[in-house]
């Protein structure tokens, strides 16, 4: 290697920094995105010691107070501070698009895999699903909350329930492509049994676009949430979420619109940083994609 | 093509029986006896059961599934709770706002969004493309009803151009109408723009990256022909099948939509049933938009025949 050749090698020796500013030079968007919804999550997880006080601290006599040094977000129609309920929101928020796009996934992912090479059952389950799929989600996840008792474990298996089928039907799809495939043919002529050609062949590359689906599922499972707690079908109105504390304000947005602007802002940012983190991660898996969407 | 339109018509009929299985489901699972409802507080053991038999409620699973699909074919969705009034009726009274409201944004949003995309494709890589692009990814991230506040905050309070809340009638004069649906149908509309256009900018790079493109561009013709007569059509029906799968995103956002403007639609109607638990309503309005949902899927599918001929199913 002449000097010339080694001179023109990148000068950093630091081979993460190297990696994270290549791809925020591809990808600023995302990287933006990734850093606004690692904030919400340190906010989530840090709530108790940001500054706030008890979110359910009612106190009649300061209700309806405008954003001022002491409530830096106002106080909402019981005196309760929205600066805390906002932050402590973010825990309810994220803890649900997080678990609804975990479980839609692993759901998804075990019918997916088992109907794309089972017939019979694929034939049957694909049936349902595109019935499933024939339901709005909203509709799909009212109709499953005013079933049961308003929980957050009820939100959750609610809106899992209506993402499941578009899961599902990612999965399916790419185990047909892949099934096609000469290595997976491969693994059947040399005698491979169907679980572990699942397992070694198939779950593999199932994954990249499946984390994608996963953040968009996140995204969606969020404002969901919001409005599900909105219309009163949602989150427990004794659990701050972003969608109780807007849904609470309904009334009252022609006296105290900040009641509504800073939940609404938190959870537009924080779908919105999902989506980025999303859009980067499709364009990052398949470039052919990314002139094109 | 026959053929094909018969065996799409036999998969709508299976779609439409599974989602009458699952909202059925839906309402024999819920927690409570009907009968226990309807005969009140004063009411016996023997009242309840009496009652129980006349409703058919001790029958197996699937001879009620029968009768009630029997009595749905019948244009029959049951009684509401509350009112005790048909489902269908409540329904019937409250379609005029929920059908302008809908009607008004689906026109709106394909009127913005296919020029919109067809603009960013056309204009690949400048400013006009990513200011699309981050308008769309926008779109999909502000909540309806977050999006609804901002624009009455700020269109109907601070601006007083537009009326706050509330729905005219059309028969009350259009123009008093047209006032009332603006602000809810931007509402609406906003993520339904950002999806369609999404769409129609990817299928029309995708097209107008095609031999017969460069043809049409060789031969002289104007962009503007090349545009909308070659490439626009032939990246038709990508476009035509989001605006059908993005009613979706219509339904459930008009029930949002309604609440926060305070219109007297289905969506009022819903919000209303949930909070009072009125079963019976919450199913025929899902039964009901999910049959709009499939049929309007089935003409945008069988639409294909018309934008593109090759498609010989």
């Amino acid at each position: 290697m002449t000097t010339a050749a080694i001179d023109r090698l990148p000068k950093s020796v630091s081979p993460t920094w190297q990696f994270f500013s290549d791809a925020f030079r591809r990808h600023p968007t995302a990287i933006v995105g990734g850093v606004v919804l690692l904030l919400m999550i340190l906010i989530a997880i840090f709530a108790p010691w940001l500054g706030t006080v008890d979110p359910q601290a009612v106190a009649p006599v300061r209700r309806l107070k405008p954003p001022s040094a002491e409530f830096w977000f106002g106080s909402d129609m019981l005196g309760r501070d929205v600066y805390s309920r906002v932050l402590y929101g973010a825990r309810v928020s994220l803890a649900i698009g997080i678990a609804v796009a975990l479980f839609s996934t692993l759901v998804g992912l075990a019918i997916g895999l088992v109907t794309g090479f089972i017939r019979w059952l694929d034939a049957i389950v694909m049936r349902i699903m595109d019935g499933l799929m024939s339901i709005p989600p909203v509709l799909l996840a009212i109709a499953l909350m005013a079933l049961t008792r308003a929980s957050i474990e009820n939100v959750i298996l609610a809106i899992t329930l209506a993402e499941v089928p578009r899961v599902v039907r990612l999965v399916r799809s790419l185990v047909l492509t892949l099934r096609e495939q000469p290595y997976v043919e491969a693994a059947v002529a040399a005698g491979t049994t169907l679980p572990r050609i699942l397992v070694r062949h198939i779950l593999p590359n199932t994954m990249a676009p499946l984390l994608v689906q996963a953040t968009y599922v996140c995204a969606s499972a969020m404002i969901t949430e919001a409005i599900l707690s909105f219309i009163g079908a949602g989150t427990p109105p004794n659990i701050p979420s972003w969608g109780n504390i807007m849904a609470e304000a309904r009334s009252l947005f022609q006296i105290a619109g900040y009641l509504i602007l800073f939940p609404g802002i938190f959870l537009s940012l924080t779908v919105l940083s999902v989506n980025l983190l999303g859009d980067g991660m499709r364009d990052a898996l398949d470039p052919r994609l990314a002139r094109r969407m | 093509m026959f053929a094909y339109v018969v065996r799409r018509l036999g998969a709508t009929f299976v779609v439409m029986t599974v989602v009458a299985f699952v909202v059925f489901s839906l309402l024999y699972f819920t927690p409570g006896d009907p009968a226990a409802i309807l005969a009140g507080d004063a009411a016996t053991d023997d009242d309840i059961r009496r009652i129980r038999a006349k409703l058919g409620l001790d029958e197996p699973f699937f001879v009620r599934f029968g009768g009630w699909v029997w009595a749905l074919l019948h244009g029959d969705l049951g009684t509401s709770i509350f009112t005790n009034l048909p489902v269908t009726h409540l329904i019937g009274q409250r379609v005029e706002p929920t059908l302008a409201l809908t009607l008004c944004t689906l026109l709106v949003s394909v009127a913005i969004a296919v020029p919109l995309g067809v603009i960013a494709a056309a204009r690949v890589g400048t400013w006009l493309d990513r200011a699309v692009m981050a308008f769309s990814v926008l779109g999909f991230s502000v909540p309806v009803f977050v999006l609804a506040y901002i624009l009455i905050l700020t269109f109907s309070i601070q601006l007083d151009w537009l009326p706050v809340q509330g729905y005219r009638p059309i028969r009350e004069g259009v123009w008093q109408w047209l006032r009332h649906l603006i602000l809810p149908s931007i509402a609406l509309g906003t993520v339904y723009i950002a999806l369609i256009a999404r769409i129609t900018r990817a299928s029309m790079l995708d097209v107008l990256a095609q031999d017969y493109i460069r043809t049409a561009q060789a031969k002289g013709l104007s962009s503007n022909a090349v545009l909308t007569s070659h490439a626009l059509k032939n990246a038709a029906v990508p476009i035509m099948t989001i605006i059908g799968i993005g009613i979706a995103l219509l339904i459930g956002g008009a029930i949002v939509t309604e609440t926060v403007f305070a219109i007297p639609g289905i969506g009022r109607l819903t919000v209303d049933a949930i909070l009072r638990r009125d079963y019976p309503i919450i199913q025929g309005v899902i039964l009901m938009f999910s049959a709009i949902y499939v049929i309007i899927n089935l003409v945008v599918d069988l639409s294909y025949m018309f934008f593109d001929p090759r498609i010989r199913y």
